[in-house]
């Protein structure tokens, strides 16, 4: 596929390549879709790509010499290569395949964590995390005994890194952050804070959740130690993630679940780990997914992650402003400068469920809630906020939308 | 859809009728959807012949269940106990007058299972008080 190079990127063509675009909602109003950050629509070559796969090639990997088996596991491990090209990693077996972000932070905290932390040690989180980098630490920290510190969240929702700072002088054995905020759309200055907690002799981990569908990520340049993303946030498929670690540290990592697959020779009270990237991968994987995978890459690959971290600015920058001119509407996280096309709010008088409610109404789909975000939620003592967030298929009319849609809740409430 | 935001349902999420503590009261519950973050509070007192004399609720939450919790303690009062105890979810959607899908229905559905769990002296409200 050849890339676009505009500045803007030829929406009319994008969101020709997105079926569910075209599909009303149950009152009758086309689907405006403001709800990426929870999971993206798919493009058409992604579902294509995994429907051809069950009507062509269907079998199970890595165990048959049949030509279908051959073909299907050519088609997984192909996948595995751009998956890994594109995030910039050295070698594609430094690439796991998981079932998604929460997986993969689980696989390390379960197989890296117990091997090498003991009770006492440090693990520095932040105050904006996804519960599924902290769920999994609060588990690993009962268990073993960790102390767990958290970077504070300011008020304009950026991480204080004088106070990270501080934190480094207690010698943490792990740091864990998100690089994109998927409430207040912060984007983290991850390579800084990989970089420092390096010095303090720190292993680092990135919940790329949010930030690998947005914006240009490349493991070698940040220098980051694991990397946790998941397909269906980033146009392909649900079921499927992924794990990227440098490769030293995958090789000493015992394995995660045991079965097939993930071994080399197994007798009757032993087994012995197969090679990186199997050795973290029991059992039949979810193969049309990592192919449905594979065509998502491709299709961001054809638009340039730069295009796509530039039309979400334009989007957030114009929505930040009209957002601003609703009464009363609080929207939270940083300028557009430093952060991403993600935009939760609160309106005064109204609840978000109930905003979202008549959103929806109008067609347009917005997400209500703590967003899996609930000790963020609790700092700046809110129980729920409404969030609109953009992707590739966003256009600015779809902003006047969804400030339209804002105004007839204020009506019904007014 | 936006039958859903019926007048009476603003207007008693607004203005509710029986917001607020009963201090001594009877029968107090108190619980919580976190999903959404809904909560609610139910006092009662209640008479000598086991009819609900007085009721307030307090809490906070989306326009459903505040006004839900308000239209359900109005349907309540000169009820007695018994009767408070076999109410349903279609006495709550009665109230509300609206269809509701099962997110919204949670929202709907709280304070009834707040006010049994209280009048059945439960330590613990759970969904089976508001199954049909
Ligand atoms: C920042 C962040 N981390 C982690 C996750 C979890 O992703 P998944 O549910 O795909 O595991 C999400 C998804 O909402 C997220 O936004």
């Amino acid at each position: 596929m050849e890339k676009f190079q505009p500045a803007m990127m030829d929406l009319l063509r994008v969101r020709n390549d997105f079926p569910i675009l075209e599909r009303e909602v149950a009152s009758g109003k086309p689907l405006v879709y403001l709800d990426s950050t929870a999971t993206s629509q798919k493009p058409l070559s992604v579902i294509q790509s995994m429907d051809d796969y069950y009507r062509r090639t269907n079998a199970n990997i890595h165990r048959g010499v049949h030509t279908l088996a051959e073909e299907a596991t050519a088609a997984y491990e192909n996948a595995r290569e751009r998956i890994a090209a594109f995030i910039g990693a050295k070698k594609a077996r430094e690439v796991v395949y998981t079932r998604n972000t929460t997986e993969s932070i689980n696989l390390v905290a379960y197989t890296w964590g117990r091997k090498n932390l003991k009770a006492g040690d440090l693990v520095i989180l932040t105050e904006m995390e996804h519960h599924s980098n902290l769920v999994p630490w609060h588990m690993l920290a009962a268990e073993l005994g960790l102390r767990l510190e958290f970077i504070p969240v300011t008020g304009d929702g950026l991480l204080d890194l004088a106070a990270y700072r501080d934190l480094l002088t207690l010698s943490p054995r792990l740091v864990a952050f998100t690089q994109m905020s998927n409430v207040l759309g912060t984007i983290n200055p991850a390579k800084e804070i990989i970089a420092l907690a390096h010095q303090a002799g720190a292993v680092t981990l990135v919940d790329g959740a949010q930030s690998v569908p947005h914006l240009p990520v490349n493991v070698q340049d940040l220098n980051v130690d694991f990397l946790a993303f998941s397909a269906h946030k980033m146009l392909g498929p649900t079921g499927i993630g992924a794990l990227y670690g440098k490769e030293a540290l995958l090789d000493a990592m015992p394995p995660f679940l045991g079965g097939g697959d993930m071994i080399k020779k197994v007798h009757l009270r032993s087994f012995t780990p197969n090679d990186l990237p199997h050795k973290f991968e029991a059992g039949t994987p979810a193969i049309a997914e990592a192919i449905g995978f594979g065509a998502a890459i491709d299709y961001l690959n054809m638009l340039g992650m730069e295009n796509v971290a530039r039309h979400e600015h334009t989007i957030i920058s114009y929505a930040l402003e009209a957002l601003n001119e609703v009464d009363g509407l609080n929207v939270f996280g940083p300028s557009a400068e430093k952060k991403g096309g993600v935009a939760a709010f609160t309106l005064p008088g109204v609840h978000p469920h109930d905003v979202a409610q008549i959103l929806d109404s109008q067609g347009i789909a917005v997400r209500a809630g703590h967003h899996c975000a609930m000790p963020l939620h609790e700092k700046f003592n809110l129980p729920a906020t409404t969030r609109a967030s953009f992707y590739v298929y966003n256009t600015l009319e779809e902003v006047d939308l969804l400030v339209a849609g804002l105004h007839k809740v204020q009506e019904i409430f007014g | 859809m936006d039958d859903l935001y019926r007048q009476i349902i603003i207007e008693r999420y607004k203005t509710p009728l029986y917001r607020g503590e009963l201090d001594p009261h009877d029968i107090s519950f108190e619980d919580e959807n976190p999903l959404c973050g809904d909560h609610i509070r139910i006092d009662l007192r209640v008479d000598e012949n086991g009819i609900v004399s007085e009721a307030a609720f307090n809490g906070h939450g989306c326009a459903i269940s505040q006004a839900s919790a308000d239209l359900l303690l109005e349907s309540v009062i000169g009820k007695p106990l018994e009767e408070v105890k076999a109410l349903t979810k279609q006495d709550v959607l009665d109230n509300l007058g609206i269809e509701l899908g099962p997110v919204r229905l949670k929202c709907a559905l709280l304070p009834l299972k707040v006010l049994k769990a209280g009048v059945y002296g439960l330590g613990e409200a759970h969904d089976g008080l508001v199954e049909d």
